[in-house]
């Protein structure tokens, strides 16, 4: 039987999940509080999805990434210096409400017990549903961007197709690094400029972003790349392997032949962890996603468990690093340790770091076609159930997603409705006419990341008497 | 205003649901209350397995019946179900294991029942082509079966409606007392019917309690694990006979494996908790009987709430103590087969007074409270 590693603890003050930049964050201001700190990360190295890769950065790519990309390092730097216990290539599968982690680490299963769990797993895609999406070659922005972060690699040709920031972010990092998009169809839909100025004025306080954005979008247009604005109608066509985009703009149709096509509609908070732990959650009007329900220290419904992050609600990398250290300094409050900084700096940063975030919601809330699919349009990818299956479903009197997945297995697949759920939700509450609140979402199971039998099988529990 | 009906169900699980339709058919009128939905505990998330195999000797002749309505089901609903003919089988790992198999089946012969049947060495291996070499044998029911808990349960339930049940979802009921009537008070009404059947499942046992009768339900909370797809390899239920191990691959080749251990259950909260250590050796047995599952990889798991008896069988029949009082609660983790074939005796029992089937080894005043 594989023995426990000497480095990994089996009992804890505070356990970090995920080591983006809220999770780097916390773990080390827990630790210089004084406190026992395990930080647990599926990658294989430090910095999340945003940082990621940020310990083996080499001069060509930081120039590609950009200075929001480099400022990760020295949060990564920090915790190398810290007490803080790391162990990458740690999948929390499970937690149980005694606090205790089920963890697989290098293809065995052990356990950690934790007085406080901070969830700092960040955002996941918003789906993006629409006719050839399950297509092979269809990939999202996310995706490209790893590829880039993790190896350098640029797809050619590749077509994105979406709206917000992080598409633009891409794209300008695409011609960067020599190798633009093909072409970029753009969903946003007609109008959103106007809903979104009314909050211009509390945007311009974070005016950093808003001039990032504009530069963005000038080197991409300078780049020569075509733009189609306001599409709709999208589908993409092939048989197994995307062949082509067609979707309408200005009236027109017009059809894109690549068969790398990106998709994009902004981040969400991952739940999985939350949604597993059923804190309450909240639906968020202006971010159109749930979110966990938190006082103003990070705290979830559930005693001690705290979020920190994307997470929490998308706020961007520096904002989820001063959450993170807010977090952890609530927690170090109250287990009487002595706060190594200020909270109401942390805080005035936090709402200065936030101001922009109402415009962006506002103009790059998900178009209608995302939100309620056409019929035949497939939401959930693993167990290909459609929009209309789902309509039905509910007209047979499913009440909320939960019945839904018993009526039709969407959610049920590996993903465990990672990929669908929001999707699942919405079309759900506009058949109903009942708000997101009332339909609510998946429950969501053990194990969080698939697990192979045979590691169940020689799972390694903790002998100890329980907290 | 107070709702009247002949009777009223307490607990829309697919017993609640079943009676519920069955005395709706007999021209009663029926009021279901369930304090969450229909199926959302045992009845919707159990394995599906449709078993006379392997059950106590008590419950034989009820699973006997049961089964012949389940071969009919899917017309009488006019649903479907998920229902299909398998065979269910208890492989046996031992010689000695088979022995007490062969004694067992002597016995059901000499109760006039044939539905179990052994399987040598080359027959489990037929049935099973992909079993390990180490199985001597074992005891089957050929014609038994498995279906979608959720769909049935629904299913009997959206029949019932069709046949005028009432169901009130979402409403719990708060207490209830018998002068003429009976009167159940919820938290959102009263009612009032002659006949009323306690069909809470685990949380029957506070039910007959607050009626001063006793009953040890214990909330347990079965585990089950799914795999991802695998290729078709086994169309039978599997279950081992010397250590606990439930095993089924479903139509679109997920494989679910369950069997006796028990995570963690509150009927305050209606929650369960999986607690994966308890699985190890349950995965460990799937593995030794099917060694294909050594690369099987879990993706989902589930568990639910299923009230249990210290002798784990269920109580069934009336009160011990009220006149119009009915239970049929209890089925400790192996009610969903015996679910139409209750309903239907029990819906016979509460209309007329009287049914064909020997309920004492059922009665709820087989407990005394300490």
């Amino acid at each position: 039987m594989t023995q426990l590693s000497p480095m990994q603890p089996t009992k804890v003050d505070v356990a970090v999940i995920g080591a983006g930049p809220a999770g780097m964050a916390a773990a080390v201001t827990a630790s210089k509080a004084g406190l026992s700190v395990a930080l647990l990360d599926e990658g294989q190295s430090l910095g999340g999805q945003i940082y990621r890769n940020i310990e083996h950065g080499t001069p060509f790519r930081d120039g590609i990434l950009g200075p929001d990309y480099v400022a990760g390092r020295s949060l990564a730097e920090s915790l190398r210096a810290s007490d803080v216990t790391y162990l990458p290539r740690t999948s929390v599968w499970n937690i149980s409400t005694d606090n205790m982690l089920d963890l697989s680490r290098d293809g065995s299963s052990s356990q950690l017990i934790a007085d406080k769990i901070i969830v700092a797993t960040g955002a996941v895609e918003r789906p993006s549903p629409m006719p050839g999406w399950t297509l092979a070659g269809v990939t999202t922005v996310g995706a490209l961007q790893i590829l880039l972060k993790a190896s350098g690699v640029v797809q050619e040709d590749a077509v994105l197709v979406g709206s917000g920031p992080l598409m633009w972010l891409v794209a300008a990092q695409m011609i960067s690094a020599g190798t633009p998009p093909k072409a970029i169809v753009e969903t946003t839909p007609k109008g959103r400029m106007a809903q979104a100025m009314p909050h211009i004025l509390k945007a311009l306080k974070g005016h950093r972003y808003l001039t990032k954005g504009l530069s963005m979008m000038r080197q991409v247009r300078g780049a020569g790349v075509p733009i189609y604005n306001a599409a709709t109608d999208i589908r993409i066509n092939g048989h197994e392997i995307a062949e082509s985009v067609t979707f309408v703009s200005k009236g027109k149709e017009h059809t894109i032949r690549s068969s790398h096509i990106a998709l994009h509609q902004g981040v969400v908070p991952n739940q999985q962890v939350t949604r597993l732990l059923r804190c309450d959650h909240k639906w968020d009007a202006s971010q159109h996603c749930f979110r966990p329900v938190l006082d103003g220290q990070g705290k979830t419904s559930v005693p001690d468990v705290y979020v920190a992050g994307d997470g929490a609600g998308i706020g961007g990398a520096k904002s989820a690093a001063l959450m993170g250290r807010l977090v952890a300094l609530a927690i170090a409050q109250e287990k009487g340790k002595a706060a190594p900084e200020r909270v109401y700096r942390l805080q005035a940063a936090l709402a200065s770091d936030g101001a922009v975030r109402p415009f962006l919601e506002a103009m790059y809330a998900p178009a209608p076609q995302f939100v309620k699919p056409a019929k035949e349009t497939i939401v959930c990818r693993c167990e290909e159930v459609t929009a209309g299956a789902i309509e039905d479903a509910v007209d047979l009197g499913a009440p909320g997603p939960n019945q839904v997945k018993s009526f039709l297995r969407s959610g049920m697949g590996p993903c465990q409705g990672r990929v669908c759920g929001l999707v699942v939700s919405s079309i759900i509450a506009e058949r109903r006419k009942a708000s997101m609140d009332e339909t609510g979402y998946y429950r969501i199971r053990p194990p969080l990341k698939p697990i192979p039998l045979s590691e169940l099988a020689n799972f390694q529990p903790l002998e100890v008497a329980q907290k | 205003m107070t709702q009247t009906a002949d009777l009223i169900v307490i607990g829309g699980g697919i017993h609640g649901s079943s009676t519920a339709l069955y005395a709706a058919l007999r021209g009663m009128s029926v009021i279901v209350i369930e304090k969450d939905t229909v199926a959302r505990h045992a009845s919707g998330v159990n394995a599906g397995g449709v078993r006379r195999l392997g059950r106590h000797l008590a419950e034989v002749p009820l699973s006997q019946h049961s089964m012949e309505i389940w071969y009919g089901l899917q017309d009488m609903l006019g649903a479907d179900c998920g229902f299909q003919i398998a065979p269910q089988i208890k492989v046996a790992e031992t010689e000695e294991e088979l022995d007490r198999h062969r004694e067992r089946v002597q016995t059901l012969n000499r109760m006039g029942f044939y539905h179990e049947t052994i399987l040598d060495q080359a027959q489990v291996r037929h049935y099973l082509p992909a079993v390990a070499d180490h199985v001597v044998g074992g005891l089957a029911s050929l014609r038994d079966g498995f279906a979608q808990p959720f769909w049935t349960t629904t299913s009997i339930a959206r029949k019932a409606a069709q046949e005028g049940v009432v169901f009130k979802e979402g409403e719990r009921v708060l207490g209830l007392k018998r002068e003429t009537d009976w009167t159940v008070t919820t938290d959102q009404g009263t009612y009032q019917a002659t006949k009323v059947l306690n069909a809470a499942g685990a949380w029957a046992g506070a039910l007959a309690g607050s009626l001063g009768e006793y009953a040890p339900v214990e909330a347990i909370a079965p585990m089950m694990i799914v795999t991802a797809r695998l290729p078709k390899f086994c169309d039978a239920v599997v279950g081992a006979t010397g250590r606990p191990l439930s095993f089924k691959q479903m139509p679109n080749g997920t494989v679910v494996i369950g069997g006796g251990r028990r995570g963690r259950a509150d009927t305050a909260t209606n929650k369960s908790e999986m607690l994966f250590p308890e699985l190890r050796n349950t995965a460990a047995t799937a593995m030794d009987i099917f060694p294909i599952m050594r690369g099987a990889t879990i993706v989902r798991s589930w568990s639910g709430v299923e009230g249990r008896m210290p002798d784990d069988i269920p109580v069934l029949g009336a009160s011990a103590k009220h006149e119009g009082l009915y239970h049929s609660f209890g089925f400790s983790a192996h009610g969903f087969q015996m679910g139409p074939g209750t309903g239907e005796m029990m819906a016979g029992l509460i209309a007329t007074g009287a049914t064909q089937f020997d309920l004492s080894a059922f009665a709820i005043d087989r407990f005394t409270a300490e």
